[in-house]
C-alpha cells in the first residue's frame, strides 16, 4: 500500500490552515484577470465579446470558490450544494431567455 | 475511510463552544458551514432575476446597453473592482489569522475589511449622485441618467427608440448595483459584531466559525460585483 502524501480529498484534515501566500496569490490572479477584462474590452470580438467577458469573470468566481471560500478543502456535500445553485441559477437565466425569444418580440401589451 | 473514522479526541475533551447536539466540533462547523452555503444558493437565485433579466433585455438592445455602458466611467469602475478584491483579500486573512490564533490579526484584517468595504460604498455613492443629482428640482436636465421622467437621453447619445431602450439598462445598472451595494451596508456591521466577539477573545483555532461564515457572506458579495463589472462597464460595441 503506497503512504498517502496528503488527506484524502472525501475527507478534510482536521483543522486544515491554508498558507497566506496562496490567498495573496491567488489575490494577484483577481487583479491580473481584472486587467486583462479591461484591455479585451477595448477589443470588439463581435458576438465573442459576452462570451470574454463572462468567461473571465467565470475564472475570477471560480478562484474566489475555491480559495478565498475553501471549496477546494470543503466535504463533498458542500460542492453539492454549489452544484445545485449552478443548476438552478442556469435554468432561471436560460429558460426564461428560451422563454422569451421563442415569442414575438417586442412584447405586445394585451 | 469514512466520516467515522475521524480520531475522536474532541469529543473527550468537552468544547465551551461545542452545543450539545452535535458529536463534535468539526460537524457543528461543517453543519454551519453547509447552512451558510445553502443561504449563498438562494442569494445566488435572488440575484438571478435580476441577471435573467439583464440578459434578456441585453440580447434584444445591444446598441443601447453599448451606449449607456459606455457613459459609465471604467476607470473608476475597474479601480473599484480591486478595491474590493482587496477587501476580499483582508476578509480571507481575517479568517487565516482565527485559524491560527492571532486574535490583533483577526480584528485588524476584518477593520480593514470594513475600511475598503467603505470606499467602495462611498465611490459608489459618488457615482450615483453624478447620475441622480441633474435629476432633482424642475430646471434642465442635462445629465439625468435616472430612469424617468426627467431621464435626458443626449446625454448618452441616444435617440429615438433607444432613448427608452437606454432606460432599461440604467435601470438594470441601479437595481443591481443597488442590491449589491445593501448586501455590503448589511455585510459591514455584521463583520464589526464579529470583529467585537473576536476583539474579546471568543474565538480560537479549534473554534472561530463565525469569522469564516461571515467570510463566505463577504466573498459571495465580491464574486456578484465580478460578474457586475464587465456586464455593465464593459459593454463593447458602438
Amino acid at each position: 500500500m503506497q503512504p498517502q502524501t496528503g488527506p484524502p480529498a472525501d475527507q478534510p484534515a482536521e483543522h486544515h490552515v491554508v498558507p497566506w501566500t496562496v490567498y495573496v496569490v491567488i489575490f494577484l490572479g483577481l487583479c491580473l484577470l481584472t486587467a486583462t477584462t479591461v484591455i479585451v474590452a477595448g477589443f470588439d470580438f463581435g458576438p465573442l465579446n459576452i462570451i470574454v467577458a463572462l468567461g473571465i469573470a467565470i475564472s475570477k468566481a471560480s478562484l474566489v470558490v475555491l480559495y478565498f471560500m475553501h471549496a477546494r478543502y470543503s466535504p463533498r456535500l458542500t460542492g453539492v450544494v454549489i452544484a445545485a445553485a449552478l443548476a438552478f441559477f442556469v435554468i432561471l437565466v436560460f429558460l426564461t431567455w428560451t422563454d422569451y425569444y421563442s415569442r414575438p418580440w417586442p412584447l405586445t401589451t394585451g | 475511510m469514512s466520516e467515522l473514522a475521524a480520531p475522536p479526541a474532541e469529543r473527550a475533551v468537552h468544547h465551551p463552544a461545542l452545543q450539545h447536539h452535535f458529536v463534535d466540533l468539526q460537524q457543528q462547523k461543517e453543519a454551519a458551514s453547509l447552512g451558510m452555503w445553502v443561504f449563498i444558493a438562494q442569494e445566488m437565485l435572488f440575484f438571478g432575476g435580476l441577471f435573467a433579466a439583464y440578459a434578456i433585455y441585453r440580447h434584444a438592445y445591444p446598441e443601447a446597453f453599448a451606449l449607456g455602458s459606455h457613459h459609465l466611467n471604467r476607470v473608476i469602475g475597474t479601480a473599484n473592482t480591486l478595491v474590493l478584491i482587496g477587501s476580499s483579500l483582508t476578509m480571507a486573512m481575517a479568517v487565516y489569522s482565527a485559524a491560527i490564533g492571532w486574535r490583533r490579526g483577526t480584528v485588524g484584517f476584518m477593520l480593514a475589511t470594513v475600511l475598503l468595504g467603505g470606499v467602495f460604498l462611498g465611490v459608489k455613492y459618488f457615482e450615483y449622485s453624478e447620475k441622480i443629482a441633474p435629476c432633482l428640482g424642475d430646471q434642465v436636465h442635462t445629465g439625468c441618467l435616472l430612469p424617468g421622467a426627467n431621464f435626458d437621453p443626449a446625454t448618452v447619445h441616444a435617440e429615438g427608440a433607444s432613448a427608452g431602450q437606454v432606460q432599461i439598462f440604467f435601470s438594470l445598472y441601479f437595481g443591481m448595483t443597488g442590491l449589491h451595494a445593501l448586501h455590503m451596508i448589511v455585510g459591514i456591521p455584521i463583520i464589526l459584531t464579529i470583529a467585537a466577539m473576536a476583539w474579546r477573545g471568543r474565538f480560537t483555532p479549534e473554534y472561530h466559525t463565525p469569522v469564516e461564515l461571515v467570510g463566505l457572506y463577504w466573498h459571495f458579495v465580491d464574486i456578484i460585483w465580478i460578474f457586475l463589472f464587465p456586464l455593465l462597464y464593459l459593454v463593447t460595441g458602438h
